[in-house]
């Protein structure tokens, strides 16, 4: 390993802990910490979490023609966006593949878009390639904002005493600009969890203090860091795509789930859409599918997916489910296949396993308010 | 810093050998070292019971989140017995490594492959 890493500001509160550093889409990050995957992971289920997740990338867009330039790029439809709203979307290239999933936040001045660590390059010159006769600016403040997810049943009791405004405020993808232990913060009702909670940018000059202050205030109901070890089966445990894995450019909203953001009749042209119109009119040909196996084993991605002794598809995810104890995995397979009940096998180092498709999501107790 | 017991024998693989009293019978299982690397573990596969092995086969399979790891034999010799509680309670191997977390018990047939094998000192400095 030549390459430096990049590291967050939360990096040495991660090393002081005894986080175990490795290297992710370019930052050296904590996939968990002594407690463990598998604690760290029932925390978030039973009490709380704090996940660094400072790596993500943020742009904001401003300037008179921000809204011409999101609807240009986003699938989804960002001119029905409240000022303090939210919208996860995606952004396509031309033939519909998926460049990256985004989530987009509407203030009163500017549109932010938080995209994924490992596309932060490819995308910001894919925003500032687009830009064509508008009248708008696109900045990277990645570097000055860290991003710290607090989740859990317990994270709207913990963060309460700590932010303004009340907690109460932020509803389910909206956000509100206040403060958490006395500095600014944007407070976002996201997350990547299944649980209640929130998502904070903040001034990374501030992301210790606040870090320190929520480890603090949240220890008695059961407040612990928790590491991308344990945020990965979190998510694959509620269904929730991972680019890189389930997304990339070789799929398209269409086949990889992302369907219900993918407002074909916006009224107004996005990049993708014609490929994708032309798409949802021949038919999909393959389908991202949640599968639950019947049998003991350890999914991964790559392993095949086999219907009837024929490989059907891949698998771009998986894992045993801490909660549930199964193996919960996501792969693509050949559309007739991808009905939910469907009965079909996963080869697991040459095991066949029986799976069956589920519609997401594998757990369905979570906190979350939607 | 990970426990390395001083009166256990090792292999480069990461796992260890622990006298059990009986003449060349040993106590099988993985590192403290190596639990730590491979975090939680989600499933071991053992071999059955009367079942032999050549030095260095593949002897079972470690599963943890991150990864499938193959157990090496660190000796020939017959499987006497394996631990069925790690059927039910794998993270035996990450709580109890040298203890409730072993794997098998074996009868070596080659006692002198026993020399080859690392010391506790000799652990420590493989593993640095």
């Amino acid at each position: 390993m030549t390459e430096e890493l990049a590291r967050t500001p939360l990096h040495e509160r991660h090393v002081a802990a005894g986080g175990k550093m490795v290297p992710f889409a370019g930052f050296a990050m904590p996939v968990q910490y002594p407690t463990g995957i598998t604690a760290e992971h029932a925390a978030v289920r039973e009490a709380a979490g704090l996940f660094d997740v400072s790596h993500m990338g943020e742009f904001n867009v401003a300037g008179p023609d921000a809204l011409s330039l999101v609807q240009r790029l986003s699938v989804n439809d960002a001119s029905t966006m409240d000022v303090g709203q939210a919208q996860y979307s995606a952004m396509c290239a031309d033939d519909g593949g998926v460049i990256d999933d985004l989530i987009v936040y509407r203030f009163d001045d500017r549109y932010m878009l938080v995209v994924n660590a490992s596309n932060r390059e490819k995308d910001l010159e894919w925003v500032r390639r687009h830009t064509d006769g508008l009248d708008v600016s696109v900045e990277d403040v990645s570097d000055r904002t860290a991003l710290i997810a607090l989740q859990g049943p317990a994270a709207r009791e913990i963060l309460r005493p700590l932010s303004t405004p009340d907690v109460d405020e932020v509803r389910y993808y909206r956000f509100r600009e206040g403060t958490v232990a006395g500095r600014p913060a944007v407070i976002s009702g996201t997350g990547y969890t299944g649980e209640d909670g929130f998502e904070l940018y903040v001034d990374a000059a501030d992301a210790p203090g606040i870090w320190d202050a929520l480890l603090e205030g949240g220890a008695e109901a059961g407040l612990i860091p928790a590491g991308l070890g344990a945020r990965d089966s979190l998510r694959l445990e509620m269904g929730y795509a991972l680019y890189g894995n389930d997304l990339d450019e070789e799929h398209t909203t269409l086949e990889s789930g992302l369907g219900w953001v993918t407002k074909l009749d916006k009224g107004s042209a996005f990049v993708g859409r014609d490929a994708l119109a032309a798409q949802k009119e021949r038919g999909v040909e393959r389908r991202l599918v949640g599968l639950r196996l019947e049998g003991k084993g350890f999914p991964r991605p790559g392993y095949p997916v086999v219907s009837d002794g024929e490989p059907v598809g891949q698998l771009t995810s998986g894992t045993v489910s801490p909660t549930l104890g199964v193996g919960v995995a996501m792969g693509y397979v050949r559309a007739g296949l991808a009905k939910p009940g469907a009965s079909l096998q996963i080869d697991v180092r040459g095991r066949l396993i029986d799976a069956v498709v589920v519609r997401p999501p594998f757990y369905t107790d979570g906190s979350i308010r939607r | 810093m990970s426990d390395i017991p001083s009166d256990f024998l090792y292999t480069e693989e990461h796992e260890y050998l622990k006298p059990t009293g009986e003449e060349d019978v040993y106590q099988i299982g993985v590192t403290d070292y190596a639990q730590g690397e491979l975090g939680d573990v989600v499933f071991v596969e053992l071999p059955d019971a009367g079942t032999s092995f050549n030095q260095m086969d593949v002897f079972g399979t470690i599963e943890a989140v991150k990864a499938v790891s193959d157990l090496f034999s660190p000796v020939g010799g017959e499987v006497l017995e394996v631990n069925s509680a790690l059927d039910d309670d794998p993270s035996l191997v990450n709580s109890d490594p040298y203890g409730a977390g072993w794997m098998v018990r074996m009868r070596v047939s080659d006692p002198s492959e026993i020399d080859g094998l690392l010391d506790a000192d000799g652990y420590a400095a493989h593993i640095g």
